[in-house]
């Protein structure tokens, strides 16, 4: 049998080992199933701080290309085709007035659009946001020979596909010359900001109020105001109550009363949207009453205080962020250096091989990429695994006992593998698509938001550092593992093929290593010289956990991590990498074998 | 005969010396009076890329004394090449003078264009050679003999000592792409004009240079061939084998580790000296660890622990190197990351110990007949 399906067959422990590997696929797709039912809630948010321009534009792109993956977030936008064609019989007459106050769209008049679309937002009509929002991002057209109004989107080389306005009807492709784009101007456009958010926070969905309540936080026009009034005296969502309740404070700001302003201040106080922040500064220079002033202090006092201590919890999570990125680069490290003794240069590519098998999986199955990661796990946990195997078999068998010969093998390996992937896919960098789950953020609140991309692969560097444990210290393989590591003659004396145990081991600390290279394709570039940027943090994270110590590989890559990130602020990334390797030199003269030491006979080389 | 004593029974070392030397006398000739056309003139490209070989050869020297001798595995030592480059770089940038694109007559361009005002102190001296010459020897001494005296006082050793010599490389290349650190940052040194008032692009200055890297290449082996033989070589490579028992007989381990270290680190300073003049330039590139990797490899290939055979490595390696460059870029990395692999696996001792093990066979018939008649 050759080495690479013993690893995968033979034995009751490899068998394991793939069940473990599917319990994992498992784990990870329930999260993306999770993260998919909590999405439509959440990524409005995630948008929250670009301007409705820019969004509208993002929701006319995403249209056209949103092809058999209904992403959360397309679908939560209304996509800039109308929705019903025709009302029912009893509607006619709003409907008959819309179309009429839509036809006027084509005047050349500024005034007569803005009246046309006030009257648009007014009617109520279900097609009126959409059009709207075509027409403050400029997408929205008529035809020269009818005055149709119609939506365009760019079909062949030079033409449009045209998609009436108002019934939804495609009309079919025509050159660029025979439309005509519906102008607005800047006054136009903040009126027309206006009667979106006014339409949307009639919205039946909260989600899209909530949105839309956001979009008014900071406003001081007096119609919006009302609006607001209006709605927060029906509202039954809390939290978007809690926006409306927002927008009327600071506008109450500017109450002639001391009262009401006090009021106003009691529900700024400490709250995190900078709006808040801005008026109650704005507050500060204008206001004459003492008691009112103190009151602004203290609340801008707790806004500061929450907003130092959402920055320390930033620092932290990009901490601890930068730290599972170091502990899934060195978690397979630790065992081919902390178990094995061997000195793996060419870990950096098995990293990088993981990372390449990803882009493989995405190429293989396209546009599902939001199941690729998926897939992309186990591939590469067997991808590089075998080549941990074959590397294992061909060179390193020969070099037990020698580790600083293992490190000049394996460097020529790792020279080896970042030439095949030149050779063989490109000298380039690759790129590998991030599925729409791994996109957007938790907003925590309105001051601070935690990227997913950086939360899903903390949580992954955990659950794959918990795995490893689990298998190494609960299963035979493990127990075989250790047994040799600790002393080879007499665990093959107890029978224990040590040579297989070898080879099984190398295999799954380059598994975790092509593992931890499906992560890091979702960070940072993928490129044939990606490992080499890996190899010597990895080994810094091993050496100074303690070699042999998965927990101090642990600690070790989350306490590197959160200094580097602790220091960056006033030393600059550079500069705090070099403090934190001169602060590992100096650290090994005081504790030569690093945070927690191997006891024992095994630690005397 | 004295000065003879170390090269006593190294003869892969004495047929190296030999060759070293025939080369010194062959390439100035065959550059100077052989004319240009001719199929026996040595053009001064590859006189350039000789000494550059020496210096590398050299740089392997110093790496073989402590890893064949000391068994100390640095993965550092293309810092203290890099350090004495610098030093070197410091000087030839001060003998630009006010001919540099700036025409400033005290700072360096790079300076000037970051807007700097002043010299910063520690570029002060080195526009004198003999100040320049003096922090080539010192500047790499002193961090390796603090490092080292970090180090072996806590008794760190094995692949931990060889993780923070690379820490320690890769951390200075870090600083020295900052632009704050004021040593050109991300560009480095360059631009180089004259070196002792000799023009450098000038063929002389360059035979000069060439045989200033075989002098010091015939010196430096010669030096560590007398550690090597002397006492404290002996000492050396009873620590190499059994540190412990070294200990526990009563000598200062440290000390004889520290001594060595130093020396080697002063003599990688040199061979870099030596390097920035010929190649022109010197930049953070140098500290990068992938090239103290690669230098220990030239030390594996050649065979450690027998010096000559670490001028082979180098020697052979770099020269590979630039044929595969040029002819196969593509094929170049499988060759060497392959050579690496075989080398380690199939030749523990390298070509050194090939050769020992052809001459023991040639030998060894011989022998057999001897005994038998």
């Amino acid at each position: 049998m050759s080495p690479m399906s013993r690893f995968v067959f033979g034995g009751s422990d490899p068998a394991l080992a793939m069940a473990l590997g599917f319990l994992l696929l498992l784990m990870t797709a329930t999260g993306a199933a999770d993260n998919q039912s909590t999405d439509p809630a959440s990524s409005p948010t995630a948008e929250f701080s670009a301007s409705p321009a820019t969004e509208t534009a993002v929701a006319s792109d995403a249209a056209p290309q949103s092809e058999p993956e209904p992403g959360p977030e397309s679908a939560s936008e209304p996509a800039p085709a109308p929705a019903t064609a025709s009302k029912p019989g009893s509607e006619s007459d709003l409907t008959a007035a819309f179309d009429e106050r839509v036809s006027q769209l084509t005047d050349n008049s500024f005034k007569v659009k803005e009246a046309a679309a006030q009257a648009i937002a007014e009617t109520g009509d279900a097609r009126a946001i959409p059009l709207l929002k075509a027409l403050l991002s400029g997408d929205l057209y008529y035809r020269k020979d009818d005055d149709r109004i119609v939506y365009v989107a760019p079909a062949g080389s030079s033409g449009w596909a045209l998609t009436d306005a108002l019934s939804g009807e495609a009309l079919g492709e025509v050159g660029r010359r025979d439309v005509r784009k519906i102008t607005v101007n800047n006054r136009m456009r903040s009126a027309l900001r206006t009667s979106i958010a006014a339409l949307t926070l009639a919205s039946p969905d909260p989600a899209l109020r909530l949105r839309a309540a956001r979009e008014m936080v900071g406003s001081d026009d007096p119609a919006v105001i009302s609006a607001v009034r209006t709605q927060l005296a029906a509202e039954d969502d809390q939290q978007v109550t809690e926006v409306l309740t927002l927008v009327v404070a600071i506008a109450d700001l500017k109450q002639p009363d001391i009262d009401s302003r006090l009021a106003a201040i009691e529900v700024l106080h400490g709250n995190l949207y900078p709006q808040a922040r801005n008026a109650l500064n704005g507050l500060l220079e204008t206001e004459q009453d003492p008691g009112v002033l103190a009151a602004t202090k203290a609340a801008l006092d707790a806004i500061d205080r929450k907003r130092q201590l959402n920055s320390s919890i930033e620092t932290l999570f990009f901490g601890l962020s930068l730290g599972s990125v170091l502990v899934l680069a060195a978690i397979g490290l630790a065992i081919t250096f902390g178990v094995m003794g061997v000195i793996n240069m060419a870990h950096g590519e098995l990293i990088m091989i993981g990372a390449y098998t990803t882009y493989l999986v995405q190429q293989a199955m396209p546009g599902l990429t939001d199941w690729s990661l998926l897939v992309a796990v186990p591939a590469a946990f067997l991808v590089s695994g075998a080549f941990g195997v074959a590397i294992e078999r061909t060179v390193i068998r020969f070099l037990y006992g020698r580790p600083l010969e293992t490190l000049l093998a394996t460097f020529g390996i790792s020279l080896i593998l970042q030439q095949l992937v030149r050779t063989t896919i490109s000298a380039q960098n690759v790129v590998v698509q991030n599925p729409s789950w791994m996109s957007g953020s938790l907003q925590l609140n309105p001051g601070l938001a935690l990227t997913y991309n950086r939360l899903y692969i903390l949580l992954f560097a955990l659950i794959v550092f918990a795995l490893l444990l689990l298998v190494l210290k609960r299963t035979a393989l493990g127990l075989q593992v250790r047994a040799v590591s600790q002393n080879r003659a007499m665990a093959r004396a107890m029978g224990v093929r040590s040579a297989r145990v070898d080879a099984l081991t190398f295999g799954l600390g380059a598994g975790i290593a092509g593992v931890a290279g499906v992560a890091l394709s979702q960070l940072t570039n993928v490129g044939p010289n990606m490992g080499q940027a890996y190899i010597i943090d990895s080994f810094m994270v091993v050496v100074f956990g303690g070699v042999g110590n998965l927990w101090g590989t642990l600690v070790a890559g989350m306490t590197l991590g959160v200094a580097n990130k602790l220091m960056e602020p006033w030393a600059g990334a550079v500069l705090a990498k070099i403090l934190v390797l001169v602060f590992i030199i100096l650290f090994i003269q005081k504790r030569p074998r690093g945070l927690f030491p191997q006891r024992g006979r095994a630690a005397a080389d | 005969m004295g000065l003879l004593q170390p090269l006593k029974g190294d003869t892969g070392g004495k047929i190296m010396l030999a060759v070293l030397a025939l080369i010194a006398v062959l390439v100035p000739i065959l550059n100077l009076l052989v004319p240009e056309g001719n199929p026996l003139h040595v053009s001064t490209f590859t006189v350039t890329l000789l000494g550059k070989y020496l210096t590398y050869a050299l740089l392997a020297v110093a790496v073989d004394l402590v890893w064949g001798y000391l068994g100390i595995l640095s993965l550092g030592h293309g810092a203290f090449f890099a350090l004495g480059g610098y030093a070197m770089g410091m000087y030839l940038m001060r003998q630009i003078g006010d001919r540099g694109v700036y025409g400033d007559p005290l700072l360096p361009d790079f300076m000037v264009f970051l807007d700097w005002q002043q010299l910063p102190w520690f570029w002060q001296g080195f526009d004198q050679f003999w100040y320049a010459a003096l922090m080539i020897l010192l500047v790499p001494g002193l961090l390796a003999f603090v490092f080292g005296w970090l180090a072996f006082r806590s008794r760190v050793t094995g692949v931990y000592l060889s993780i923070i010599t690379q820490a320690l490389t890769y951390a200075l290349m870090l600083a020295f792409f900052r632009n704050e650190m004021g040593f050109g940052g991300n560009n480095g040194l360059t631009d180089f004009k004259d070196l002792l008032g000799f023009d450098l692009q000038s063929d002389g200055t360059r035979i000069g240079l060439f045989l200033a890297s075989a002098l010091a290449l015939a010196l430096g082996y010669w030096a560590c061939r007398w550690i090597v033989t002397s006492k404290l070589g002996r000492v050396a490579v009873a620590v190499r084998d059994a540190e412990s028992r070294v200990r526990f007989i009563g000598y200062r381990v440290d000390r004889v580790k520290l001594a060595i270290w130093t020396f080697s680190a002063v003599l990688a300073g040199v061979a870099g000296a030596l390097y920035v003049p010929q190649v022109g330039i010197i930049n953070p590139g140098e500290f990068s660890p992938l090239n103290s990797i690669e230098l220990v490899v030239w030390v594996a290939i050649g065979g450690r622990a027998t010096l000559y055979g670490a001028v082979i490595g180098a020697v052979l390696v770099n020269y590979g190197k630039t044929v595969f460059t040029g002819a196969f870029p593509e094929a170049w990395l499988f060759v060497l990351g392959g050579l690496f692999v075989l080398v380690t696996v199939f030749l523990p001792a390298g070509i050194a110990g090939l050769l020992k093990t052809l001459r023991r066979r040639r030998s060894e018939p011989t022998a057999l007949k001897e005994k038998s008649a």
